[in-house]
């Protein structure tokens, strides 16, 4: 007769070496977790991988600050998320749409995002709002966090990842080394948002909608209900009616499904959602589509298009040679922000002007002591 | 068997073996994963990601970047005539204590009435059924398990609930289950369970697997309380719920 073993199976390899140095969400904002590519191959037991839902944006946001790719963020919605250095330097950087202040003794200064920073002991990064998409991704210069099931991902359900299981709450502190003297770092030209139509592959479910419920996924715009998270978007439109059974024998559903229930207004699932359902599902969302679905805005309007497999494929393929583009266009952001490649850029100008001041303000701080 | 391909977006796709819940599918849907294993493990099929087997599909998950649908269906259709007759175990079998009182059976009465049985009747079937874990999915750990005695074979709520607390034990479409965590959920609540059915610090986080078979044991409140509190301070570990006759069956 065997004897179950119980042990622990993912220790906290790389748990950081003891740093006096940490990182307090002051404020989480709107809804901020820890995130990496979230947890593979526990499907089958009801774990969803969970995940950063851009992971573009993440790898951008690590590459910045020098990390390896899928190193863990901060993944916060809309805006409202504050950081504060405590115990001494720490270096970051925000990949996504997002307004940036940094206080540092009462001083209040725009920063651009999509360039790597530096925080000061006490120093507090603010993002103010997002101006494109509902998501950024905060890179953290040596942030490594314990993994369960293989990952740092936060699944706050089943108390997974992140710090303690949880989603980030104020007064949370992440332990990180201190700021390295690397060279800064900057993307001079962010990806903006498309308005394609987001491509969808029919199935597994098709067959149990009618044709005309086919076409009006692809014909008519839906709206992002307020229920929107990382568990799904909940989408309002023509009510898209089932053949025969409203409900199925639960099979797996997969990121993206587009799930119907008996309203007949669609669910497209994301990375938290759970792993079966009795729902039938009339299509898929491309795994490239599916961040710029993730970052859509609770009453924006989005056109569907039915596309095949592979086509969906070649998409994937797309928008990888896209984001390796990205991540080669990174260029160092000088001393003082003095950066031909970035001042070339129109839409960063203001920013790095911004940046600046910012950072000859420091340097006549440190010189007046 | 018979099997359809039904597509599942750019990065997985589902075999379905049928619509309904039936043994031999079941056989069919495992023999399948068991065979894609294998041929993993053997170094043949990069790109795939994990399996996600249900009580009549599986579905393949794989990274587009580094393989294509084309090439896996290529080198799964034939394991698809693999031989179905994987002899299936008589699993382990779980004893799980279960509270069908007060507040622990919030649905006892309304869900007797529906079945036009007793409450005392809907008690004594549901834990005198010995069902099997069909599969796990929804939540972590969560069972699908079945199949249930004629009259304890319900649709789910008309109004699901917003809040359904972990530990419930529930019915629903000739099912039952037991909920790991606090959750939405539309399925009846007609007891609760104190063992806790996943833990990721375990060497297999979830406590049950397919396959495995499952009796509840009435408790009293009185008696919930006091286990749910013994196995929270690891007093009670979850193995001492397995019937150990059992064990070398599998």
């Amino acid at each position: 007769m065997s004897k179950p073993v119980s042990k622990p199976v993912h220790k906290p390899v790389n748990e950081p070496e003891s740093s006096p140095v940490q990182l307090e969400v002051v404020s989480p904002g709107a809804y901020a977790s820890l995130q990496d590519m979230g947890r593979r191959g526990f499907r089958r037991i009801g774990v969803p991988w969970a995940g950063v839902l851009d992971p573009r944006l993440m790898r951008i946001a690590n590459a910045l600050v020098g990390n390896t790719g899928d190193a863990p963020v901060v993944e916060c919605f809309d805006g409202g998320l504050q950081l504060t250095a405590r115990g001494g330097s720490v270096r970051l950087a925000v990949a996504g749409h997002a307004v940036l202040e940094v206080d540092r003794a009462g001083v209040h200064k725009k920063m651009p995002a999509w360039c790597s920073l530096t925080l000061h002991d006490g120093d507090s990064l603010r993002l103010r709002s997002l101006s494109q998409g509902r998501l950024a991704m905060v890179a953290v210069e040596g942030l490594a966090l314990p993994q369960v099931l293989g990952s740092a991902s936060t699944y706050a359900r089943a108390g997974l990842g992140g710090l303690d299981g949880r989603n980030l709450v104020p007064g949370a502190r992440l332990p990180v080394p201190a700021a390295s003297a690397r060279q800064d770092k900057t993307l001079p030209q962010p990806p903006s948002t498309s308005a394609d139509p987001f491509h969808v592959v029919a199935g597994p479910q098709a067959d149990h909608f009618s044709a005309d419920s086919l076409a009006a996924l692809a014909s008519t715009d839906y709206r992002v209900s307020t229920e929107a998270d990382r568990m799904g978007v909940r989408l309002e439109g023509p009510s898209l009616a089932h053949l025969a059974a409203k409900e199925i024998v639960s099979d797996a559903t997969v990121p993206g499904s587009i799930q119907v229930p008996g309203n007949g207004q669609p669910i497209v699932l994301l990375a938290d959602a759970q792993t079966a359902g009795g729902y039938p599902k009339i299509g898929t969302v491309v795994s490239a589509d599916l961040p710029r679905l993730a970052n859509s805005r609770p009453g924006e309007l989005l056109r569907f298009v039915w596309v095949s497999a592979e086509e969906g494929e070649q998409l994937a393929r797309a928008a990888e040679t896209q984001t390796l583009a990205l991540l080669a266009a990174l260029r160092p952001w000088l001393d003082g922000g003095i950066d031909e490649a970035a001042l070339y850029a129109g839409n960063l100008v203001s920013g790095v002007v911004d940046a600046m001041s910012f950072e000859y303000r420091l340097i006549d701080a440190i010189q007046g002591r | 068997m018979s099997a359809r391909l039904l597509d599942a977006g750019d990065a997985a796709f589902t075999i379905e073996f049928g619509t309904r819940i039936a043994p031999e599918m079941l056989a069919a849907v495992n023999a399948l994963d068991m065979a894609i294993a294998q041929a993993q493990a053997a170094g043949q099929l990069p790109g795939l990601i994990e399996t996600m087997p249900t009580f009549r599909s599986l579905t393949v998950f794989f990274d587009p970047l580094v393989t294509g649908r084309a090439a896996l269906i290529d080198t799964l259709l034939p394991m698809l005539e693999a031989d179905a007759g994987v002899a299936t175990t008589a699993g382990r079998l779980w004893r799980l204590p279960a509270c069908y009182e007060g507040e622990a059976a919030p649905d006892r009465a309304a869900t007797a009435k529906a079945a036009g049985i007793s409450e005392d009747e809907l008690v004594a079937l549901h834990s005198g059924a010995e069902v099997r874990v069909y599969m796990l999915g929804f939540l972590p750990g969560f069972p699908f398990m079945g199949d249930l005695p004629a009259p304890l074979r319900l649709p789910r709520r008309s109004q699901p609930r917003v809040r359904v607390p972990a530990g419930s034990v529930a019915i629903a479409d000739g099912l039952t289950a037991i909920y790991p965590w606090e959750s939405p959920g539309g399925w009846h609540l007609i007891a609760r369970c104190p063992v806790p059915l996943f833990d990721a610090q375990r060497a297999t986080p979830s406590l049950l697997a397919a396959g495995d078979r499952v009796q509840f044991q009435t408790v009293s409140w009185a008696d919930y309380q006091r286990l749910e509190n013994a196995m929270r301070a690891g007093e009670i570990d979850a193995m001492h719920w397995l019937d150990q006759t059992s064990e070398s069956a599998t």
